[in-house]
């Protein structure tokens, strides 16, 4: 199998796409002539022209919406958030109309639309360029959330995503666009609601999402190290979600630490733990313990911001806690 | 529609009266029927509409009809006037007020009416309500509750219609109140810029009704003339008398031909007035004066048109069949929804997506 960058495994999966089915088009601020602020969409102008990849004015609202409507009569239009922060002024479009159109028509409405963009932190933002939506976005029924982590699973995802017939909100993981992984040739789709365990283990579940499924990889090879056996599950869709895969796990190991770098209430990680005590309360050898941001605004300060999101001792430390072992 | 439909479920209305407007081909010009043949027929949907709204807002002050609902009593001869263009493969797009669109466009008014009452054979079986109907077949897309926010979805779908070929135009109706939210104004750009290039067959039918809710036009803008607020984008536009029929069949037709010929926005400010309140939660009205409304009733789009129908020498009982018809028709629609069941509670947990399976109940 080939093996690319996460960036070019979404550019290759909207290319093909675009290749595939003229009601994709592209929308978003600086996505052709300038090549795309993360350069997802670099070169797609040239090859489907600014008909198809349509450079918008600043107006996160006007274009979401307008993209709704394409989609609303037989579009299948892709929009680009320069990034998710921008999304708040787009958030009446998303919510109020993409997310209930199909209920309150009384089903005489679709709305196959895709809105992309990055995601989370972690390169000192600060404060109003700094989020992590998926507890967000996943709170609305009628949309789709995704957040996928690896190459082969954004390109899948995406090419589900262009083809669901449902709104779906693609959270990519910003910190990995230049991550490299193997992804298969040719045609493949990777199914919603579907999470994957990219590690298995027997002591205890790590599970996470987006940027931090990685980084519990390598955590687990470190608590392997010192004699732990940890099963790591990538959520990789949080809406619809899949609560099989994480009670399976939890009944092997007895155990689960959820991370997160978004806040802690309301969250996604919430919701996982009362998952697991819903359906595997007599498994659990220990309380659930989520491991997230710190309550507060992104700061901007290097040291700040680290100190802000989920460090690996503390992920290590909550591990370690689970099993009865010493911090 | 083909190529244009959206995925969708598309139910059709009971039965679906002929539509307004005549069907062609995408090109040729639709004239103004203004004859007194014309003229009778389009008093009788305007009549209709009006008498649909007396039973509506009976059933409102009975407890029969619930939440939000918004009359266009006073506003009648606007839609009825630009839906005289309205075509096959053309698309229509409003906010909550929103009854005489369905209507003129050929909906059932049972099944218009049942959805008020909140009935399983509600236009869209009783998920919606007053502020959010849609009948797609028909080229209706709603309904909306956000003020301005279906604003940027009309846009859209007129680019996709320019996009996709189709011939069609959106028409895009929006109030007074709307045009000073963002979402407007970050639309209308769009369709400035879009229909440079022909990709925005989008006819803008500004419905100054002069009161979002109790502010009047010169409580909420320091730039009262409306129409302006579309130069900015490059949109053309023009006024008119939106109580006055003839007068709105006259710019409504050469405006749709202009959108559908060159594929650019258009805007139409009408002049109009709602003679009942901003919502059937509306008493007191304490922001305009009895004697302005009474004033506007004398201008009452209906009152005028039967005056002209008149002076056609069209028969005074021509006019009270018109009448007659049209209550019995709304007393049946009342009686259909009245007896209707309620949804199935099953519906609870549709249509929330294609594919409903992972939909949760409450509890
Ligand atoms: C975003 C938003 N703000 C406020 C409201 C409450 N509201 C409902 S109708 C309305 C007035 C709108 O006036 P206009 O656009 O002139 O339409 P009209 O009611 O006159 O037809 C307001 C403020 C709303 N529905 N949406
Ligand atoms: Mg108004």
């Amino acid at each position: 199998m080939p093996v690319i960058t996460y960036r070019d495994a979404l550019r290759s999966a909207m290319a093909e796409e675009m290749e595939r089915d003229d009601r994709v088009v592209l929308l978003g601020e600086d996505i052709g002539v300038y090549g795309g602020t993360h350069l997802v969409t670099n070169g797609l102008i040239d090859q489907f022209g600014p008909r198809r990849v349509i450079d918008t004015p600043i107006a996160e609202n006007g274009f979401t919406g307008a993209a709704i409507g394409m989609a609303m009569a037989g579009m299948r239009p892709i929009v680009e958030m320069m990034t998710w922060n921008f999304s708040f002024q787009a958030a009446d479009q998303i919510i109020q109309n993409a997310a209930k159109l199909r209920y309150f028509s009384g089903g005489q409405v679709s709305v196959p639309l895709v809105i992309r963009g990055p995601n989370g932190g972690g390169v000192q933002l600060s404060a109003q360029h700094t989020h992590s939506l998926e507890g967000f976005y996943g709170h609305f029924p009628g949309l789709k959330v995704v957040s996928p982590s690896t190459p082969e699973d954004v390109k899948g995802m995406m090419l589900a995503a262009i083809r669901d017939p449902d709104p779906v909100i693609f959270l990519e993981a910003g910190a990995l666009y230049g991550t490299k992984g193997e992804v298969p040739e040719g045609d493949y789709t990777v199914e919603f609601g579907k999470a994957r365990v990219a590690r298995e283990g027997a002591d205890v579940t790590l599970i996470g999402y987006g940027r931090q499924a990685p980084v519990l990889l390598r955590i687990a090879e470190k608590l392997a190290a010192d004699g732990i056996d940890a099963e790591v599950v990538d959520l990789r869709s949080i809406r619809p979600f899949d609560s099989d895969t994480i009670v399976e796990s939890v009944r092997k190991t007895h155990r689960a630490v959820v991370v997160q770098e978004q806040w802690r209430w309301f969250s996604v990680a919430s919701e996982v733990a009362a998952i697991i005590q819903e359906r595997a309360f007599d498994e659990l050898d220990a309380p659930v313990v989520r491991v997230s941001g710190a309550e507060v605004p992104a700061p901007y300060a290097r040291n700040l911001e680290i100190a802000a999101f989920p460090s690996e001792q503390q992920i290590i430390d909550a591990a370690r806690r689970v099993l009865y072992l010493e911090v | 529609m083909a190529t244009t439909q959206s995925q969708g479920k598309r139910r059709r209305a009971a039965s679906t009266p002929a539509k307004n407007g005549s069907k062609g081909s995408p090109n040729s010009k639709t004239e103004p029927r203004l004859g007194s043949d014309a003229l009778v027929s389009l008093y009788q949907k305007m009549v209709e509409i009006r008498l649909f709204e007396d039973a509506a807002q009976r059933g409102f002050r009975q407890g029969k009809v619930g939440g939000y609902m918004h009359v266009y009593s006073g506003q009648e001869a606007v839609a009825t006037g630009f839906l005289d263009t309205f075509r096959e493969p053309d698309y229509a797009i409003t906010a909550y007020r929103d009854h005489a669109h369905v209507l003129l466009l050929g909906s059932d008014p049972k099944a218009v009416m049942a959805e008020l009452y909140g009935k399983g054979t509600g236009l869209v079986q009783g998920k919606g309500g007053s502020m959010h109907l849609f009948d797609v077949s028909n080229g209706f897309y709603g309904g909306y509750g956000i003020v301005g926010g279906h604003i940027p979805l009309g846009v859209g779908m007129a680019f996709a219609q320019a996009y996709q070929k189709t011939g069609g135009i959106t028409q895009l109706y929006l109030g007074d109140g709307a045009i000073h939210n963002g979402a407007f104004h970050e639309a209308a750009n769009l369709s400035g810029l879009w229909g440079r290039d022909g990709l925005n067959p989008c006819l803008f039918i500004l419905e100054n009704n002069q009161y979002g809710m109790g502010t009047s036009v010169e409580r909420a803008t320091a730039n009262t003339d409306l129409g302006k607020k579309f130069e900015s984008y490059a949109i053309e536009h023009t006024k008119v008398d939106g109580m006055d029929l003839e007068a709105v069949l006259k710019v409504a037709h050469d405006a749709a031909d202009r959108v559908r010929e060159t594929g650019k926005p258009f805007a139409v400010e009408a002049l109009t007035y709602r003679i009942m309140p901003h919502g059937a939660a509306d008493f007191l009205e304490k922001y305009r004066t009895k004697e302005e409304v009474r004033k506007w009733r004398e201008r009452d789009p209906i009152g005028l048109l039967e005056k002209r129908l008149e002076d056609e020498g069209v028969e005074e009982s021509t006019i009270a069949d018109i009448r007659t018809a049209a209550k019995a028709k709304m007393d049946e629609a009342v009686k259909f929804a009245e007896e209707s069941p309620e949804p199935d509670i099953a519906e609870l947990l549709t249509d929330v997506y294609t594919d409903d399976a992972p939909v949760q109940a409450a509890g």
